[in-house]
């Protein structure tokens, strides 16, 4: 028991990063598309987890708002407009899976030897931000230093949105 | 178990980047592909947290703004599959070749 309470982050870290990889293998592995789209949703809340453990709590909430709110609704729509009943009859994968797997094993490889050789280039002390302020002082970045990228942020959701409706009509 | 480092963090961001490409690679179905795009931009976003624990606030900013994009993205991308799927009738991403030669 002391043992758990000692080590409670280090449990919860690898409760939600088995989370995360399981929903994501789910993801790529699932014939149902439904299922598929809710294995995703369970990922992107174990990654919401993470960010709450990396102290970056704004973040977090953004993450649930726009990826659990806002895209996987957008997901599950267009799997109720698609036709599923002959995409569950159908293979899983496709004609390349087999160059495709090598070249993804190759590019874990390259990720693997970026890890063995640069370990020790980046500091290793973790900055102590101050939870408390953490969306205030995410929010001040935003509106002072990084103001112009915000507005053209707007601006493309903006193309987005006039794209997705115009192309998603029946009749322009 | 010791103190979990920013390796830690580096490690299930790469894993969730390998995942997504390979559903990228591998599936059939168009909206799944879409999916993955989806895994592969939240791996982008575990690392650059991860690093922004280093140094200042900056990396955070950074993925509020790659998740702005990835959500108009989406929303892009599924107009497209639905517009091809009123022509075509099926979300196969083999039988997308109508410009193949």
């Amino acid at each position: 028991m002391n043992w758990f309470v000692a080590h409670f982050a280090e449990i919860v870290f690898y409760v939600l990063a088995a989370c995360t990889l399981a929903g994501a293998v789910g993801v790529i592995g699932f014939r149902n598309p439904v299922s598929a789209a809710l294995s995703l949703l369970g990922t992107f809340l174990s990654v919401a987890g993470l960010f709450i453990l990396m102290h970056a709590e704004f973040l977090a909430a953004v993450q649930i708002l726009v990826y659990a709110g806002g895209i996987m609704v957008l997901f599950l729509f267009v799997i109720m407009l698609v036709n599923i009943e002959q995409a569950e009859l159908e293979e899983r994968f496709n004609k390349q899976w087999h160059v495709a797997t090598l070249a993804a094993v190759v590019l874990g490889g390259l990720l693997f030897l970026v890890f063995r050789r640069g370990h020790n280039i980046f500091p290793t002390t973790v900055q102590q931000f101050p939870e408390s302020t953490n969306s205030q002082n995410v929010g001040l970045l935003l509106y002072q230093n990084y103001m112009m990228p915000f507005e053209i942020a707007s601006l493309l959701l903006l193309v987005a949105i006039v794209g997705a409706v115009v192309m998603a009509k029946k009749r322009i | 178990m010791g103190e979990i480092s920013t390796l830690h963090y580096l490690v299930v961001a790469a894993a969730l980047f390998i995942i997504g490409v390979i559903g990228v690679l591998t599936r059939r179905n168009v909206v799944i592909i879409l999916m993955s795009i989806e895994l592969i931009l939240n791996a982008v976003n575990l690392n650059l947290v991860a690093f922004s624990r280093l140094y200042n606030l900056q990396g955070q900013v950074f993925s509020i703004f790659i998740m702005a994009d990835a959500a108009a993205e989406a929303a892009v991308g599924l107009g497209i599959i639905i517009a091809f799927f009123r022509n075509k009738e099926t979300v196969n991403m083999d039988e997308v070749d109508l410009l193949k030669w």
